[in-house]
């Protein structure tokens, strides 16, 4: 849209003392008021990237939202003022909020999956903000999101337009909305966690197009992520927010290489962990055997004769993007999808294919833990009822004894007793997992399959659990297989690994080995596409790389 | 759990006229002024200081018919709904856990049993069958139960895919653990605002089967067969078959707006303390 030339020296969005405050209602009070974003301040230029970060509950999408004059979920702007082009939109009544959202402010959604109407084809979802406003007409505006499809490198770019939603992939799906949200050539987009969702070899290439539109459209953009390295790559300053306050605010380069504050400072360095890579025994206590595996009565094969082992007491990694297995190896593994073919040795004995087949011996001595931890625990139990369970059911501990056992097992994973009555909804993110971790112990077993037990928690709770499962490694003796996409935790904690892809396995070995060169040409896209914390990595990552990853 | 500041003035009413129907019908032969078939009076007397609400179309006093009608309806519509979520929950949830040829066996006999409407269901079986208290019972709770299962096992379909209940698998844990203790606690909320629900239109069917004559049989008083009984009064202007009909109204709400604060209080994750 034709703008009127810029007469407040380049700023387009300033935010003043922005206060934003949410009602809760505590258990057995009144309500209170709680404030989520005290008095933050910031501006930003045309044409520039900001990068917000920070954990989860720092208040970064309600500040990016604010900047649309938009709370969600009941949360109430409260003081403060925020001016887009010089004026004060928290004043702007409804109407003309609604004039400038979508027009000269678009929101670029984490999930975009959920973001999109299921039953609209996607044009007319990307051109509709500009026919709503009038900017365009409809042959305009679909002429300027085909070019935008092509400038993104989406497959197809003239008639991708015609799919559905679910006919795309969720790289691709993440990109039409950053297509969506250029097409009404707005002065600033919200990115609001584009490519958390994503897996890393597709966030690699969702990153360089969005920063390629960005460049080439010169649209301002408030860049929102708990993921530092990513934001390095595309923000010019970073602006660091720790519960509702800032921490600090600079440069990209100056808070990635020279952080002044403690907090950032965390963040910033990387968590290394110094895990000794075990030697590989004679006699694994798992061992899988060319096991294929299919869904739909054989019609799709998912495993495709694969072959691992797994030492007593040690972890075996299982990398791949989403779809290449790894959680239906599990699956194999537990006897929740019974192999077609291959066997399946635990602790010496063949394990039978069905689960209901399998002996209890069997069933306590290999456990899981799941990704999602709060829907992985019965929310009408207790935590005590949740890691009191497999005491009982193993066991026969009963009463006294039982409590006795659980309080011991709060204990190993760094909670309290005070944890005993409390519901998993009365958790935070990271104590479920250990509330997850604790229910596995408690069956006292050898083999602990971990699914992507990290990635839906914040670094540096992650890392905490991950200190945690070595710990307990040590102490108990457990081998565990960890089925995970980010190479970084493999690093950590692997003793061998075995990467997937399209339900083989492609490589496989001790993790010095596998993680040694030469690599074959999709390991060396995994390793590549993991975001280092350096300005100008996704470039040389970009030429680097020998094979395009599949969700592209 | 149910802390009384936590009450609302809706479920305070709810629960209030709720507990005097159920007061009503569980000392009805203490309370009522009167038997049950006694006639004391003549024919649709008005309301008196003798005859609190008058009395009916063959002189009996209507405040004690009422007081035994709560009795033998709350009575019949209870083990009715009783027996239907009994039946139709543990179906449902077996069906949605077991899967396989069991699931479809019983999702199409129940889909056969609910193409047949209800009401003409139970006509054609109580025209044959003895009308007796039990058979009743069993008719209504029988039909009533194709809906909970229905209800039943699409909620438990859903929490059977939840990781937590793939947890209790690996474990190894049985059927029984699995229905009883990792799905029926989640499933609780909606089959509660159900029962709240289920019970009045177990009234009402029984009211309907009643006033059709195929009910609760003569000289016994319920609700609908007294709405029958005093129906031809309403053309002289005596309200004697409204006071019945009133009644039936007045546990229908009361007994949702429990419901409602039940639900209320069971579908908070933190056992109510939030």
């Amino acid at each position: 849209m034709a703008n009127p030339a810029p007469k407040h020296d380049g700023r387009l969005l300033e935010i003043r003392n922005l206060r934003i405050e949410a009602t809760s209602y505590p258990p057995g009070e009144p309500p209170k008021n709680i404030t989520i974003v005290h008095d933050v301040s910031l501006t930003l230029e045309r044409g520039k990237v900001l990068g917000l970060i920070g954990e989860s509950g720092a208040g970064k999408s309600t500040i990016g939202l604010s900047s649309m004059a938009y709370g969600r979920g009941g949360v109430r702007i409260t003081g403060g003022e925020v001016l887009l082009n010089g004026r004060d939109i928290l004043k702007a009544g409804k109407r003309g909020i609604r004039r400038i959202r979508g027009r000269e402010v678009c929101y670029v959604a984490q999930s975009a999956a959920a973001a999109f109407n299921p039953a609209h084809k996607l044009m007319d979802q990307v051109v509709e903000a500009a026919l709503q406003h009038g900017t365009a007409s409809r042959a305009e505006a679909e002429k300027r999101a085909k070019a935008l499809f092509r400038k993104l490198s989406l497959p197809d770019p003239d008639n991708i337009g015609n799919r559905y939603p679910h006919q795309v992939s969720g790289g691709q799906l993440q990109r039409v909305m950053t297509a969506m949200a250029l097409c009404s050539e707005p002065d600033l987009i919200v990115f609001d966690e584009p490519t958390t969702a994503l897996d890393v070899t597709t966030q690699i290439d969702v990153l360089a197009a969005i920063k390629d539109a960005i460049r080439d459209t010169g649209v301002a953009a408030l860049y929102i992520t708990h993921d530092l390295a990513v934001v390095a790559q595309i923000a010019d300053e970073i602006i660091v927010l720790r519960n509702g306050k800032l921490v600090e605010w600079g440069d990209t380069q100056q808070i990635i290489k020279e952080p002044r504050q403690e907090y950032t400072n965390q963040l910033v360095s990387v968590h290394r962990i110094d895990h000794q890579e075990k030697p590989a025994t004679s006699s694994p206590i798992l061992s899988v055997k060319n096991v294929t595996a299919a869904y739909g009565h054989g019609a799709i094969r998912v495993l495709k004769d694969v072959s691992v082992d797994i030492h007593p007491g040690q972890t075996l990694a299982v990398v791949g993007e989403s779809g290449s297995g790894k959680s239906t190896l599990a699956r194999a593994i537990t006897g929740l999808l019974p192999p077609m073919e291959g066997t399946i040795t635990f602790a010496g004995r063949t394990l039978a294919n069905r689960l209901a087949d399998r002996q209890r011996e069997d069933l306590r001595e290999l456990q899981m833990i799941y990704q999602m931890a709060d829907v992985a625990m019965n929310p009408r139990q207790t935590v005590a009822e949740i890691i009191g369970r497999p005491l009982e059911f193993y066991f026969g501990m009963r009463g006294r004894q039982r409590d006795a056992r659980v309080a011991e097992l709060l204990d190993k994973i760094e909670m309290g007793k005070g944890f005993a009555d409390r519901y998993p909804a009365e958790l935070s993110g990271g104590q479920k997992q250990r509330v997850c971790i604790a229910r596995a112990l408690a069956a006292k077993p050898k083999l602990i399959i971990c699914d992507e037990v990290t990635s839906a928690l914040d670094p540096l709770v992650a890392h905490g659990i991950l200190r945690l499962l070595l710990d307990l490694q040590a102490e108990e003796d457990v081998a565990y297989l960890f089925i995970t996409h980010d190479l970084a935790t493999v690093k950590a904690i692997a003793d061998s690994i075995a990467v997937m892809y399209r339900g083989e396995v492609v490589r496989y070995g001790p993790k010095s080995q596998v993680l040694t060169p030469p690599f074959d040409d999709y390991t060396d896209l995994l390793l590549s596409s993991v975001p280092e914390m350096e300005v100008g990595w996704l470039e040389r990552a970009i030429s680097g790389r020998r094979m395009a990853s599949a969700g592209n | 759990m149910f802390d009384i500041k936590t009450i609302t003035v809706s479920a305070w009413i709810g629960l209030f006229f709720t507990a005097l129907f159920l007061f009503c019908a569980i000392f009805a032969p203490w309370i009522a002024p009167y038997g049950k078939a006694e006639i004391v009076g003549g024919v649709w007397e008005p309301m008196s200081e003798q005859f609190w609400l008058g009395t009916d179309n063959l002189g009996r006093d209507l405040l004690s018919r009422m007081i035994y009608g709560a009795r033998i309806t709350v009575f019949i519509a209870a083990a009715a709904t009783a027996l239907s979520f009994s039946l139709g929950a543990i179906l449902g949830f077996t069906a949605a856990v077991v899967g396989g040829w069991f699931d479809t066996l019983m999702s199409r006999f129940i889909d056969l049993l609910m193409s047949i409407p209800t009401l003409i269901f139970g006509l054609v079986v109580l025209s044959v069958l003895p009308s007796t208290i039990i058979t009743l019972i069993l008719v209504m709770g029988l039909l009533d139960s194709t809906r909970v299962y229905r209800l039943s096992r699409a909620v438990a379909a859903d929490i059977n895919v939840m990781d937590f209940v793939e947890a209790a698998k690996l474990r190894g844990e049985g059927n029984a653990w699995i229905i009883f203790r990792e799905i029926l606690p989640n499933a609780l909320s909606p089959l509660v605002s159900e029962l709240g629900l289920r019970f009045i239109y177990a009234v009402l069917f029984l009211s309907a089967l009643s006033f059709l004559g195929l009910g609760v049989q003569p000289p016994e008083a319920d609700w609908g067969g007294m709405v029958k009984e005093n129906k031809e009064g309403i053309v002289f202007g005596i309200p004697a078959a409204l006071i019945p009909a009133g009644a039936i109204a007045a546990l229908a709400i009361s007994v949702n707006l429990v419901a409602d604060w039940v639900l209320n209080r069971t579908s908070s994750l933190k056992g109510g303390r939030g």
